[in-house]
């Protein structure tokens, strides 16, 4: 074949892009291969492709979109904590002269790659997993306000991910740091396919999480039950709607940004260059307007985790409702105006470095608040010190050091010397293990017997915990010394030996938190196994407050057979007071959105157009885009969405309920 | 007395009775408007990228070498005139009158495409001329900035085709009402950006 055909054909992919010189790499394409088509060959063989199709990948029910989101956050934690603990062994080893295992470009790719999908595809699709599932529960609707485009924001995160894993196995991933900072990721000194993969996967990624934004604060704004004003929404849906309203309040400033490097990288602008005009610091400006409301996002919903998890075991009224909300409020607010906090050494000079300290010093005053009204809310109530319990003050002891160590950073002068060291890693491990992390594993336990009828088993549960915990401390704490010490992060090497003993501290922390994802695993599969003993058939298992709990575990396609009326804050609490008795008849048929398959349609052609900018395969891109526009389109042509459960069907799925309830007593 | 003492005995209403229904897309005016602020983030982005490199010409050509006002007059007019026309298109569809509505499409997607022509024009000029969006700071952020705009008023037109097809297969049920609505706020939308850009890229510009 004539060279100028194979590179119309295939770009610039070659079979030298795949990196068969790195063992590594291609043990670990092995282990994923095997893996792979050993969960493909079981699928096909227990004939699960058609009820897989139509009951999940196509729907476009709220409940299974989120635990889809969940599951890809899960499978997406391996693959990150894979990079980290790769990491922690190299960085334990490479003393005396040793190059440890990992060479450079290798290494490079690790800690970017690490960094982007922890928080892209580990940590947003749980929390927006999480929201998904349980925001409309809590409100009292059917479903989100616009369900097609629930499923298609799920399938593009799906296909922003695809295109990250496939980084691993052909090409490579960006070797740059997760925020890929100009003018190091410009194409000359980043030619490779590195950056591209990274540019197009969170472009891909980024639509559907700023589609899924407008769709859930449309939802809570339009969706609530009659009866529920916004100061008697529960606290996690008012943290989610902050959550989302920040979401797309932000979002599109990293498109813009993002767009901008790849301009200058595919067309040869001058945006971020260092000649021509080009300004540098502008992209780092531009994507921590964004990237500093995006730690927001992740871990105000949790904050709202933590507030139904503290009122439910303590078996109270969360303490101090309202001060919560207006802290999220002005949590949300603030967080646009400390973005220059996370580069003081630009040089912007004395004035103002202060102003952007001072509003990040300020925004410790509502978080603070939040911390006290969750110590209130357990004094002097019956704490039951469950799984989502357990989770909440670990949270707190954990999070309220990374909070201070945040305010010691938030200081200009302390921040020159501690700028890019291991103690600026410490610190937001410090925020984000304990918060955001610690705040999924409490909300998991606490709603994973909604979405599945049955409990998680606690002894694996609490093997888990302790792990973790012990885990985070062992892992973070050297970090924190070594950072006052002056090590600076992305280190793949050491000269000074006595630094070793803590790296190899910080290495058995990541071990420990191994175990501790592994006896996760174990746990949701012990549960499985032992879900007969551990089911929960009252749709109530904890003595709930919210909505969610007063329809069944799982809840119906339809959520509610009744829309239900809200007369108080703690609406379920409310009607188990009072006296509530479940409606048996009268059941009407109930109106309800139809699955389809153009969201994933759409991801497969958006994951193409990516694949085929990354490679410079044009009549790929061209073609994929073509096809993406004409299916978008084709889609319009559909006017018939919807259609009716009918009233036999109602009357059936509540009567089924009625019976487990009966015979529970 | 006697009827408050009624009323709290009875039983608490803890649910609706009757099926409460959401209207069919009651949140889509709503969600739309969210996405045009969202839209209107990235625009807020790129207007910020020609604030900060707006004056950095690398010793290549400045406005005042590029822009011909008197051309950019007669494209702002295009855009501000099919805005009008879009208006109308608007009052005739809430009167019912299909084929009006129809009319009033075409002639505002005529506009829209005269605009579109204008543009074209004066970018392929600046380019012949050396302007290229390699050329200097300056350059890559009006090419970016106005050609971000010029994108949106094509997916517009591309947009208008779909309804017009939609409208003249089914008429003015509600599902097209709604999108002609959402169109129409996106191409007022297009509309403001684009004072936006007249204001602070052409006139701001000659005056640097």
């Amino acid at each position: 074949m004539p060279e100028s055909l194979t590179k119309f054909i295939f770009g610039r992919l070659t079979l030298e892009s795949l990196p068969l010189h790195e063992p590594i790499v291609v043990v670990t394409f092995v282990v994923v291969a095997l893996g792979g088509l050993a969960v493909l060959g079981a699928v096909t063989y227990f004939k699960l492709w058609g009820y897989l199709w139509r009951e999940w990948f196509t729907s476009v029910d709220h409940k299974k979109i989120g635990i889809m989101y969940m599951a890809l956050g899960l499978v997406m934690l391996l693959r990150g904590f894979s990079d980290a603990i790769m990491m922690r062994l190299q960085q334990a080893i490479a003393f005396n002269g040793s190059e440890g295992y990992l060479n450079a470009h290798h290494y490079d790719q690790i800690f970017t790659a690490h960094g982007v999908i922890m928080i892209f595809f580990v940590a947003m699709p749980f929390v927006t997993g999480l929201m998904n599932f349980v925001v409309p529960l809590q409100i009292g609707a059917r479903d989100v306000s616009f369900p097609f485009l629930n499923n298609f924001s799920f399938w593009m995160t799906v296909g922003g991910a695809i295109l990250v894993m496939a980084s691993l196995f052909v090409g490579e991933f960006a070797r740059t740091g997760w925020l890929a900072y100009p003018p190091l990721s410009g194409i000359n000194y980043s030619p490779d396919v590195g950056v591209d993969y990274y540019i197009w996967a969170l472009q891909v990624a980024g639509v559907g999480t700023t589609l899924s934004g407008i769709n859930l604060i449309c939802t809570i704004i339009k969706m609530r039950a009659p009866g529920m004003t916004m100061m008697r929404m529960p606290v996690f849906t008012w943290t989610s709607l902050c959550t989302n309203v920040l979401i797309v309040a932000s979002f599109p400033v990293l498109t813009a940004v993002l767009t901008l490097l790849a301009l200058d990288r595919y067309v040869g602008t001058n945006f971020f260059t260092n000649d021509f005009g080009g300004n540098p610091m502008m992209y780092v400006n531009l994507i921590w307007i964004w990237g500093h409301p995006e730690v927001y996002i992740l871990i105000l919903p949790l904050f709202g985790v933590f507030s139904e998890v503290t009122s439910t075991f303590s078996g109270k009224r969360l303490f101090g409702y309202t001060s919560m909300v207006y802290a999220t409020i002005v949590i949300t607010i603030l967080s646009y105006l400390v973005w220059l906090h996370h580069f003081f050494t630009m040089g912007s000079g004395a004035s103002v470095n202060s102003f952007f300290g001072i509003t990040t010093m300020i925004i410790s005053i509502p978080t603070g608040a939040k911390i006290f009204n969750w110590l209130f809310t357990m004094y002097r109530g019956r704490i039951r010190f469950e799984l989502p319990m357990m989770w909440t003050v670990a949270f707190m002891l954990t999070f309220v050091v990374g909070g201070m160590t945040g305010v010691l950073l938030a200081v200009p002068p302390a921040d020159f010397v501690l700028h890019n060291s291991l103690f600026l890693i410490a610190h937001f491990h410090n925020v984000i293990i304990g918060g955001v992390l610690f705040g999924l594993f409490a909300g998991i336990a606490y709603w994973w017997p909604k979405a599945f009828g049955f409990k998680l088993d606690p002894f694996w549960g609490k093997v888990s915990f302790w792990c973790w915990v012990l885990g985070f401390w062992l892992a973070f704490m050297p970090l924190y010394i070594l950072g006052l010490m002056g090590v600076t992060r992305r280190m793949r090497v050491f000269d000074d030996p006595s630094l070793q003993i803590w790296f190899v501290i910080a290495a058995f922390g990541a071990v420990l938190i191994a175990c501790g994802i592994a006896a996760f695993l174990v746990q949701i599969f012990v549960s499985i196994r032992k879900r007969k003993a551990l089911a929960d058939h009252t749709g109530d298992p904890w003595d709930g407050r919210t909505l969610e709990w007063s329809t069944s575990s799982p809840p119906p396609a339809y959520n509610f057979a009744f829309t239900p009326v809200i007369r108080d804050n703690d609406a379920w609490f409310d009607m188990k007071k009072a006296g509530y008795r479940r409606p048996l008849s009268g059941f009407k048929p109930i109106h309800m959105p139809s699955n389809t398959g153009t969201g994933v349609v759409l991801a497969v052609f958006s994951v193409a157009l990516g694949f085929g900018l990354i490679w410079y395969i044009w009549w790929l891109a061209a073609l994929s885009f073509v096809c993406l526009i004409a299916t978008a389109i084709g889609h319009t042509f559909n006017y018939h969405r919807d259609f009716d459960i009918s009233a036999a069907e109602v009357t059936q799925t509540e009567e089924a309920r009625t019976t487990l309830l009966a015979a529970q007593g | 007395m006697a009827s408050s003492a009624i009323t709290a005995v009875a039983e608490p209403v803890f649910h609706l009775e009757e099926e409460h229904a959401h209207a069919e897309g009651g949140s889509t005016m709503l969600g739309f408007w969210l996405y045009l602020m969202s839209d209107c983030l990235i625009f807020a982005m790129l207007f910020a990228a020609y604030g900060v490199l707006g004056g950095n010409y690398a010793a290549g050509p400045a406005p005042k070498d590029l822009f011909d006002l008197g051309l950019v007059a007669v494209n702002t007019t295009m855009l501000l005139l099919s805005s009008i026309t879009y208006g109308f298109a608007m009052l005739t569809m809430d009167k019912g009158r299909v084929g009006a509505t129809q009319a009033w499409l075409a002639v505002t997607m005529l506009f829209g495409l005269a605009f579109l022509s204008i543009e074209l024009s004066e970018f392929a000029h600046m380019i012949q001329e050396g302007a290229t969006p390699q050329r200097s700071a300056f350059l890559s952020s009006f090419f970016t900035l106005v050609g971000t705009h010029g994108l949106h008023v094509t997916f517009g037109i591309v947009w208008m085709v779909t309804l017009m097809v939609q409208v003249a297969r089914h008429g003015l049920i509600e599902a097209n009402r709604r999108r002609l609505m959402c169109l129409s706020m996106f191409w007022h939308f297009l509309d403001v950006v684009w004072i936006g850009v007249f204001t602070f890229v052409y006139l701001m510009g000659m005056l640097r």
